[in-house]
């Protein structure tokens, strides 16, 4: 009874985790993100299949960051976790641009033995340098050890916008609007540069959905490419939120033992009708 | 500052103004706003912002807001005026919070300003035809550089919806000009009268 115990806890640890599964995509869905100054914002998180559904897991929110306009980190509020989605509360008390970010680090390993998948770290836990020499043998057959940095990101505007909170790190995938990032309308193209490392990042596909899913009859996803500087523009149809996202995987990995890297980003924005 | 900013005389306001020397310089701009009656079951006034802009969407001049001033009940310090439309802790859901609703005023000007804005910003006020008279060079209305201009209003109410209607004009007009737009739901009939 206690190892069926165990397998069951085991069993919903794993169906919690977000980013495990790549079936499935991580979203933010702020409440708003035109205000003034002393208003809260809620926002709702979750992994489903398609951005925006509350339909399968809950985000955790272990790795969520919010940074202020004038680059210092804020506290969420009313943090929850519920079966389908978590939900947090943000006050924005300075005038400028805010941003919601979940990050997640790190390393993974796979591998065969006698034809059997392997895969280290188990779902929910951390890697270690010890662990990692402890479970994966030194002769491991295909062994591939990735390195993952992942960024989901939202902003919100209290008065007029700042771009403090939104400078690139020059660290993995990272997106740079053009114009304000909550100046965002129906009718006016918007640009943005995607960055890899800090430099521009060509050839990158990006894959745009809006919101509403649910209440369309195909996801009706948009698919772009950036051009040799890292560029791509929009010109939005309808008003809502949408999901872009976008990831590049190479042989860049930072931290040894990994070899290979993944890096994405995903950005909500919020378009308004002029 | 734009060039044409600069520029406050040119040749041809030179030249209207000769032309009619020894009336006023000051040229009129009369605005008519009509607030509509409404038929429904929760009925808040509207906010409703009037502004200039130029071709480019920069603003030339904000003319009025009308929003929720004072709270009731609400205490002294959030009435106190604040940037970016803050109110002031313990104030959010003062009358400020709803400006953003008007959305463009709120992108192209609104956002800049401090609230409450001398000579710009007052009460809601009641369904009827409000008249707002300007002379240029008296604030809140600046010697607009000549040029093509928009005349811009924007009402947002709660419970209800948000409207947008402009009115283009050129200044100096040569001769009294008395234009109009018609609203169909939060706005009613705008008017606008412009004298040399």
């Amino acid at each position: 009874m206690k190892i069926t115990m165990n397998k069951l806890a085991l069993a919903l640890a794993v169906a919690a985790l977000p980013f495990a599964a790549h079936a499935h995509k991580g979203w933010l869905a702020p409440s708003k993100t035109v205000l003034s100054v002393g208003q809260w914002i809620t926002v709702d998180a979750g992994t489903s299949s398609d951005p925006f559904l509350r339909d399968h897991n809950a985000m955790r929110l272990d790795n969520l960051v919010v940074t202020a306009p004038d680059g210092s980190k804020v506290q969420p509020e009313n943090a929850s976790t519920g079966k389908l989605r978590s939900s947090f509360d943000v006050q924005l008390n300075q005038a400028g641009t805010y941003k919601v970010a979940i990050v997640n680090q790190g390393i993974s390993a796979r591998w065969e033995e006698k034809g059997q998948r392997k895969s280290y770290p188990p779902r929910g836990q951390a890697f270690t340098a010890e662990g990692f020499a402890k479970e994966v043998p030194a002769d491991a057959e295909k062994l591939a050890v990735t390195e993952s940095l992942t960024q989901l990101v939202t902003f919100a505007t209290a008065g007029k916008p700042n771009d403090t909170a939104l400078k690139p790190t020059g660290v993995g995938l990272e997106l740079v609007p053009l114009q304000s990032i909550t100046d965002l309308y129906v009718g006016e193209e918007a640009k943005f540069q995607f960055l890899l490392d800090g430099k521009p990042a060509a050839d990158v596909e990006v894959e745009i959905i809006a919101d509403g899913v649910r209440y369309r009859s195909s996801v009706e996803a948009l698919e772009l490419k950036t051009d040799k500087d890292g560029k791509f523009s929009i010109d939005w149809k309808t008003p809502g939120l949408y999901w872009m996202s976008a990831s590049v995987s190479d042989d860049k990995a930072s931290t040894p033992p990994a070899k290979q890297r993944r890096t994405a980003y995903t950005a909500v924005v919020e378009v308004l009708s002029p | 500052m734009r060039p044409s900013q600069l520029m406050k005389r040119t040749p041809l306001s030179l030249a209207l103004c000769t032309l009619f020397a020894g009336t006023t310089q000051a040229a009129d701009f009369k605005l008519g706003i009509e607030v509509p009656r409404l038929d429904v079951a929760e009925y808040h006034r509207p906010y409703v912002a009037a502004w200039i802009e130029r071709d480019d969407r920069s603003v030339a001049a904000n003319l009025a807001v009308w929003y929720q001033l004072k709270r009731a009940n609400a205490p002294a310090s959030a009435q106190m005026p604040a940037a970016g439309g803050a109110a002031p802790a313990g104030a959010a859901e003062g009358g400020t919070k709803w400006l953003p609703d008007m959305r463009q005023w709120w992108r192209r000007t609104g956002r800049e300003l401090t609230m409450p804005a001398d000579g710009i910003s007052s009460a809601t006020r009641a369904a009827g035809v409000h008249e707002l008279n300007f002379s240029s060079g008296k604030a809140p209305f600046p010697d607009l550089a000549p040029g093509q201009y928009k005349l811009m209003v924007e009402a947002a109410r709660e419970e209800g919806g948000r409207e947008l209607i402009e009115i283009p004009f050129t200044w100096p007009a040569a001769k009294a000009e008395q234009l109009k737009a018609q609203g169909s739901r939060e706005l009613g009939a705008l008017s606008l009268a412009i004298k040399p």
